[in-house]
């Protein structure tokens, strides 16, 4: 570091010209450093790039080929036959399971711990669960659904040849699996509702459940929405609870005579269609491929869907 | 000129309209060595050559396009306390950061002009502003402590430097001359955090300190204190402009009028962009100032 | 309440502010509604440790605990190594954190630090949608392009088409926007004042970056590598596509190898045959290694929840 005489103003001025000049030297750490960051983010984003491409190239021709056959046949044993037509009607029964059950009960959870519930220790205790249960492996829900669902409420939920692996248990896994995101994405929403909204409302005499249903659930409305749609997109791609109660592996082919039937029997879904075509043999190779892309579709759809409806509502208020 | 230096007490008592009478503790006379050229009307304040820090010449600075300073030219004496005073919207934060490149930071700041330390525009290709920063230091307006100990809190501009000497040493003169050795000693790992307010800015002031510039810029530095706190680090200026050239902005004019030797009064104009009015010696600015709005805003009657 | 249609009554008394009780009975049942669906979090924590527990004691009851130290997991013989099977998840979640480590953190401070913010809006949402990537596709991908490539650079000789290394780099891509998330919220919520402090005094903005605020940041840096090691352990279906070795495995750290994880052992019990209750130990194995996944991970997601809570806090 250079020293700089402070009372001789005519050498510090020489000092100062000399070293502020003279610091042309490049500073190749600092270069050197950036270059890494962007290199290191170049990559993330390229093995995505990558993936995308890999699936993209592999099963579009696939789709191309078999149109509409393949999005409509049921699960076969030859590539050529197999299609994914009851993986997707599961997986909608499935979301829509989610949708009934755990759309409300995590909006009310959510309300009651944004809105209504005192600072006690129940309260804290609550959150603290709700955060914990949303960091547990998915698998483990999976546990819950084969121990409570499939074993022990079998004759209710699936009776007869299903044994207890019907939609119903899949569709219950599921929506507990779904309800602590809710949970969370919901308070979150409701939690960027200015005080002061909730304070008009009081001021002339509301109730809380008023104020919540007139002012603070419209306001927070957009952010609900998108974080529901969101965690059903998430509930869509999931695979290892569905395969512990009992998704179908392999192969079925039964016809369902009413809703109730086919809620109790057995069934399949996309991402569970995925893992079965990827552990056969290589002339499945295609259709993995092509079921993928449905998926990564149905998934961008979902998300661009949840975006559009967000700002749209957004611009509202 | 009265030369009468007021108590602490009567120093806080004193404000509003009768700013005439308060002094500024001491008086500037041709004993001191600096002689100011005769002000003429209008003319700006020059020094001589050898007294001169910073000259600035027909200085803009812009956001975008949007002007916030227009065409100030002024000169900075050495070892002396400059304040730049005025109204909010005057462009003082704007021009005051420029002086270290502090504006660089900001995407859509740009300047037009030049700005001449030491005779070096420092805003000339192949000028360096991280050296720029080690020779010019700044003090910010809430005090700004990292979340590190007391001790590496004044350190790290020296070992960011490549300072390799006795750092136990440069600490302990840092800490000393920001008037906060003593009240640190015994505890140099404690977080800096855990300081009061005006031990946190004295804090920030050893740090400013600890590379040995030769100038230090203040922002407002005492706004966020009590009056108290704000009274030492008044104090601490005073000690510091031995050794350490002192540009301060302030929106408080009796600070100004306390505590500086040279005040530049600037204002924004209908353009939105601040311009410099007039600078003079202290004393005389808020005694005699030379242009009707420089009077008005130092009686209060805006700003 | 008649309060606006009556002039104002000239003494009040306390029946006049009571209210409408019909508006208060509705009051209560909502409330009561709300609160019943947030205590229903509870009880679901309660039923999942509940019937974890139940049948894990149901296993570690019955079980020869000379089995459980065996060195290989094979369920369906009989033969229950649990080190086997750790050991595969840690293999496989410690070589993703090696690939998310890197590849997380240096996202982060290049969006929290260098990117413009143009540059941001465009990379963030870029990250979330690797983020959405379902981890089957991943597993997949793992399978046909990842293992080959390992095979050709990393592990010459190997026969397998399945290997440790690909699943592990799979679960490492996997959590990578997770650690990158958390770790840029944490860098991008230090203030602004401190870097100005550090720029101030002549750093660099390589200086500020690692010296100033990455350690301003490091409770939630630290969060979110924890939080990403939780995920990598708990993640299922990349293994189960990419490691291989349905059947059961040895003890093994070999990468080139394939191999198991703990999760890839429960969907190998629950796919291997339809008749998983039958099969003497094997049921109750399930729910043992389930929960001493669940206590694994229920530690991790705590400790990082404290450091979370410490980089909220501070600012």
């Amino acid at each position: 570091m250079a020293a700089t005489p402070r009372n001789q103003a005519i050498t510090a001025a020489e000092a100062v010209r000399r070293s502020l000049e003279g610091a042309g030297r490049t500073d190749w750490r600092s270069i050197g450093f950036q270059a890494v960051l962007v290199l290191l983010l170049v990559l993330t984003l390229g093995v995505l790039a990558w993936l995308l491409v890999v699936v993209f190239v592999n099963g579009t021709p696939v789709l191309l080929e078999r149109g509409t056959d393949f999005l409509t046949s049921p699960l076969a044993s030859q590539p050529e036959r197999a299609g994914v037509g009851q993986a997707i009607s599961g997986s909608l029964m499935l979301m829509a399971f989610v949708a009934i059950i755990s759309f409300p009960l995590g909006i009310g959870a959510a309300v009651y711990l944004e809105e209504y519930a005192p600072d006690t220790r129940f309260t804290r205790l609550v959150n603290t669960v709700v955060r914990n249960l949303a960091g547990v492996p998915s698998i483990v829900y999976g546990l819950l659904g084969l121990a409570v669902f499939v074993v022990a409420l079998g004759d209710v939920v699936g009776p007869g040849p299903a044994s207890g692996r019907s939609l119903m248990a899949g569709g219950l896994t599921m929506a507990i699996l779904v309800l602590p995101i809710v949970i969370i994405t919901s308070a979150e929403a409701l939690r960027a509702v200015p005080g002061a909204i909730r304070e008009a409302a009081f001021g002339v005499g509301a109730t809380r459940w008023e104020v919540v249903r007139s002012h603070v659930l419209p306001y927070a409305a957009p952010g609900i929405f998108t974080g529901t749609i969101l965690s059903m997109a998430r509930a869509f791609g999931e695979t290892a609870p569905l395969i512990l109660v009992g998704a179908v592996i392999g192969g079925f082919n039964v016809r369902y005579d009413s809703i109730l039937e086919q809620l109790q029997g057995r069934y399949t879904a996309l991402p569970t269609t995925v893992y079965d075509w990827a552990r056969k043999p290589a002339a499945f190779e295609g259709n993995v491929y092509a079921a993928i892309v449905v998926l990564i579709v149905v998934l961008l759809l979902v998300n661009a869907l949840a975006i559009f409806l967000r700002n749209r509502f957004e611009r509202r208020w | 000129m009265v030369t009468v230096t007021p108590t602490i007490d009567e120093q806080v008592r004193d404000k509003g309209p009768t700013i005439r009478l308060v002094t500024t503790g001491h008086h500037l006379d041709e004993s001191e060595g600096i002689a100011p050229a005769a002000v003429a009307d209008g003319a700006p304040m020059t020094f001589a050559e050898d007294e001169v820090v910073f000259r600035l010449e027909s200085v803009s600075c812009f956001y975008g396009s949007f002007r916030a300073v227009r065409d100030v030219s002024l000169e900075v004496p050495r070892n002396k306390i400059t304040a730049l005073i005025g109204p909010s919207g005057s462009g003082k934060s704007t021009l005051l950061r420029s002086f270290n490149r502090m504006n660089d930071l900001i995407e859509t700041a740009r300047l037009d002009g030049r700005i001449l330390y030491h005779g070096v525009d420092i805003y000339a290709d192949g000028v360096d502003p991280v050296e720029v920063r080690r020779r010019i230091g700044m003090v910010f307006q809430k005090p700004n402590p990292f979340p590190k100990s007391i001790y590496d809190n004044v350190a790290f501009g020296p070992r960011v430097a490549g300072f390799k000497g006795n750092m136990d040493e440069l600490v302990e003169r840092s800490l000393t001359r920001a008037a906060l050795w003593d009240e640190v000693k015994d505890k140099l790992r404690a977080p800096g955090t855990t300081l009061s307010g005006g031990q946190q800015q004295r804090l920030c002031i050893a740090r400013a300190i600890a590379v040995e510039p030769d100038v230090i810029l203040m922002d407002e530095p005492a706004s966020a204190l009590d009056p108290l706190a704000t009274l030492r680090i008044e104090e601490l200026m005073h000690e510091l402009k031995e050794n350490y050239t002192i540009l301060i902005v302030t929106h408080n004019m009796q600070q100004a009028a306390r505590a500086s030797d040279f005040t530049a009064f600037l204002s924004m104009g209908e353009d939105r962009a601040g311009y410099l009015v007039e600078m003079a010696p202290t004393d005389r600015l808020f005694t005699s100032p030379q242009h009707r709005l420089t009077e008005d805003y130092i009686t209060g009657r805006f700003g | 309440m008649t309060a606006l249609s009556s002039p104002p009554p000239t003494r009040l008394s306390v029946a006049d502010l009571r209210g409408s009780s019909a508006r208060r009975r509705r009051e209560t049942t909502v409330r009561l509604a709300f609160l019943a669906a947030a205590s229903l979090s509870i009880l679901i924590s309660v039923l999942i440790i509940l019937s974890l527990v139940g049948e894990a004691w149901n296993f570690v009851s019955q079980v020869d605990p000379a089995l459980l130290v065996e060195r290989g997991w094979f369920p369906r013989r009989d033969l229950y190594g649990i080190p086997a099977i750790m050991a595969g998840t840690f293999l496989v979640a410690g070589i993703g954190m090696l690939v998310a480590t890197p590849l997380g953190l240096g996202a982060a401070i290049w969006l929290s630090e260098y990117a413009s913010p143009r540059a941001r809006r465009a990379i963030k949402p870029v990250l979330e949608v690797l983020a959405g990537i379902p981890s089957v596709v991943l597993g997949y991908f793992a399978l046909q392009v990842i293992s080959p490539t390992v095979v050709d650079t990393a592990c010459p000789g190997a026969t397998d088409p399945f290997n440790m290394a690909a699943a592990g780099i799979g679960v490492g891509i996997l959590i990578t926007p997770l650690v990158a998330s958390v770790a840029e919220d944490a860098m991008y919520a230090v203030p602004r004042s401190l870097r100005e402090a550090s720029y101030g005094l002549g750093a660099r903005k390589r200086t500020t970056s690692l010296r100033i605020v990455f350690p301003a940041a490091i409770s939630g840096i630290v969060a979110a590598l924890i939080l990403g090691l939780s995920r990598g352990i708990g993640e299922t279906m990349v293994v189960s596509i990419a490691a291989g070795a349905t059947g059961g495995s040895l003890f093994s750290i070999d990468p080139c190898a394939p191999g198991q994880t703990m999760t890839a052992a429960m969907t190998a019990l629950a796919t291997g045959s339809d008749q998983v209750r039958g099969a003497s130990l094997a049921f109750p194995s399930l729910f043992f290694v389930g929960l001493l996944l669940f206590v694994f991970t229920l530690v991790l997601n705590l400790v990082a929840d404290r450091f979370v809570r410490r980089f909220r806090v501070r600012y």
